[in-house]
């Protein structure tokens, strides 16, 4: 098969040289450097060495644990009530500071709790920002990838007919991609905001005044969700022109075929359209969650990760430790368990959408 | 099911138009306030948010913000940044990547395969989960200057650029247009005696003009629009492009009118030179979906 003119190992590697040492040099080697530094004590300027650590940052990232704390009583034994008739509970802090009983639990705080009878469960971790963090990014991946997905998918299909004038639709959805992340987080700052916002007060007109106005981003039960819309909104044209791209690979005859024998619109897009797209439909997938895993500048110039941590996500935590505290391995151990992630999601999908 | 007759068959187009509408007003709208609102004094465009005048260019209209926004901020030399960074990313990789994909795919030798395995592999590295490792290792790399052999990239225009030159998607785009081409009339070439450079420059380039498009628009989007990177590489003003210098404008009373003369300032360009080249746009981003 190697034809002898075109065999040329010095050529060859001369050309390829620039391109695949650049690529090895600013991706794959930083790539296995995350795994290094993620096992060290790393900082960006520090006067000490740089000692080996071992699993310890992992371990701090990643420990949890389940403390059930009864209910306080008097010494009859009887529950005691505060004023609104709520049991009462003994600090958590009692049990992760300086409590030999609980060594296990030590420098542990509460990440959320719940109740089994009178006993409460209360989950603690040693860093509950990271666990935000990790639950907000999942929750942000789960949400906008089916969401935006699909979206994309009613706009392509909306798109591709015959209309006049219908490229000039295409192009105005298509817009927003265009406009930087950054550029459109700020514009929708201004459209969230709890005073002047645009989005209260068209709800507000909607509604004939019915509606009062929130600050979105300002309230820990909205930001995320906003976040998450005003994502949406900018990247679906994106996904909307790969889905265009496999609805026009699927041929004409198959619809003629379709419509001969009499199916309606829905059994068309059940038996022809979406067995067409299932190779479109695996790419946008595995495209938009991985763009979702990286959400990192909407949260940096909308919410820095507040109110509360309700919007910090991984990246966001990854550079906030590793640059804006110049903790170097802690940015690294969250980047490498960021990757794992997206390596895990992404093959589970290929393996969902594998070929029969 | 209705009878087909003609006024049946006008509303049902007339509701297609009005469903496409309404959609493209929702993509629009946060755009038109944007340019609407840079023209307007900060009480006139607060006061119009609770009303229709939001959108459009009424009241008192002049340019005083976009003055303003020059006086806060050096914005002359973020544009002239990013437009460097961009401009010299754009053509070192269009140059790197085509000629790494023309070796994998029309020469034969030792390791290409491999070579090309881990090229196509870091696809599924996102920019992100490297940022901090990369941050570390730019911040040690050497350096010959005009001062001689210095250490350390960050603060320049080099580390904004060198890093970004070379990736998986444009090389794979490369691949994927090349093997298209007729492998006789390379060999042919051969025959006739021409270099590897030669039918580089010669033969193929001037067939490449659609996927140099493809991969120098998605470059540019990329590089135009970088954010994360250059905000924690690049702390001297400098140095800085148009994304990060939007910090400028947010002390403790944010003066919207000045940010949306700047934010209109750095996209405006852009969106024009999209709806000029808007086919080759949507075809750039469609043949990444295709080939994929």
């Amino acid at each position: 098969m190697a034809s002898k003119l075109t065999t040329s190992n010095r050529s060859g590697w001369l050309f390829a040289f620039p391109g695949f040492g650049l690529i090895t040099l600013f991706i794959v080697v930083p790539f296995f450097f995350a795994f290094w530094l993620s096992l060290t004590n790393q900082r960006l300027i520090s006067p000490n060495p740089t000692e080996f650590v071992g699993l310890s940052n992992y371990e701090r990232l990643l420990s949890v644990g389940v403390i059930d704390i009864d209910p306080e009583q008097d010494e009859n034994g009887n529950l005691l009530r505060d004023d609104n008739g709520d049991l009462v509970y003994p600090r958590v802090r009692t049990f992760t500071r300086n409590n030999p009983d609980f060594a296990g639990y030590e420098g542990m705080r509460e990440w959320f709790r719940w109740n089994s009878g009178d006993t409460a469960k209360v989950v603690v971790a040693t860093d509950v920002v990271f666990w935000k963090s990790l639950t907000n990014t999942l929750m942000f991946v789960l949400i906008v990838a089916p969401v935006q997905g699909g979206l994309a998918l009613c706009l392509a299909l909306l798109i591709n007919q015959r209309l006049r004038g219908i490229n000039i639709y295409r192009a105005i959805y298509f817009m927003p991609v265009v406009v930087s992340i950054v550029v459109v987080s700020l514009l929708w700052r201004f459209i969230y905001d709890g005073n002047d916002g645009l989005l209260n007060n068209i709800l507000s007109a909607l509604s004939f005044g019915m509606f009062e106005g929130r600050d979105w981003l300002g309230n820990p039960n909205t930001a995320l969700g906003s976040i998450i819309g005003m994502s949406i909104w900018q990247a679906v044209g994106f996904h909307m022109v790969i889905w265009l791209a496999g609805l026009q690979t699927i041929s004409p005859t198959l619809y003629e075929a379709a419509s001969i024998e009499g199916a309606n619109k829905w059994q068309t897009f059940r038996y022809v359209t979406w067995p067409g797209l299932r190779n479109t439909a695996i790419l946008v997938l595995i495209v938009i969650t991985m763009q979702a895993f990286a959400l990192f500048a909407q949260i940096d110039v909308m919410t820095n990760g507040g109110p509360l941590d309700s919007t910090t996500t991984l990246v966001f935590q990854a550079v906030e430790r590793g640059y804006g505290k110049q903790d170097i391995s802690g940015g690294a151990t969250i980047s490498v368990v960021l990757f794992l992630m997206v390596l895990t999601i992404s093959m589970i999908q290929r393996y969902l959408t594998r070929e029969k | 099911m209705a009878a087909i007759d003609p006024s049946n068959q006008g509303l049902r187009l007339a509701t297609r138009y009005a469903v496409l509408t309404l959609i493209a007003v929702i993509f629009i709208f946060p755009l038109v306030f944007m340019v609407m609102s840079s023209f307007k004094p900060d009480l006139q465009l607060l006061r119009d948010t609770g009303s229709f005048r939001a959108f459009l260019p009424v009241g008192d209209l002049s340019l005083n913000n976009y003055a303003a926004a020059f006086d806060r901020a050096p914005v002359a030399t973020f544009v002239f940044n990013s437009v460097l960074v961009t401009g010299l990313t754009v053509l070192l990789s269009l140059f790197f990547c085509s000629l790494a994909a023309f070796s994998f795919v029309f020469l034969n030798w030792r390791g290409r395969n491999i070579a090309l395995s881990i090229i196509i592999a870091t696809l599924i590295v996102p920019f992100e989960t490297i940022a901090i490792p990369l941050l570390l290792l730019v911040s040690k790399l050497p350096w010959i200057g005009w001062e001689g052999l210095e250490w350390g990239w960050l603060n320049s225009y080099r580390v904004q650029i060198i890093p970004w030159i070379a990736d998986g998607l444009t090389i794979f785009l490369f691949v994927q247009y090349f093997k298209d081409l007729p492998r006789e009339l390379i060999e042919a070439s051969r025959v006739e005696g021409a270099s590897w450079w030669q039918i580089y420059i010669k033969v193929v380039m001037p067939l490449s003009g659609p996927v140099l498009a493809t991969a120098a628009i998605l470059k540019f989007l990329v590089m135009y629009n970088q954010y994360l990177w250059p905000l924690i590489v690049v702390q001297e003003e400098s140095y800085r492009p148009v994304m990060v210098g939007l910090q400028y404008f947010f002390q403790l009373n944010i003066a919207w009118g000045e940010v949306m003369a700047y934010l209109t300032l750095i996209t405006v360009p852009v969106l024009a030179f999209y709806l000029v080249l808007q086919k080759a746009f949507i075809a750039s981003i469609a043949s990444t979906g295709v080939k994929g």
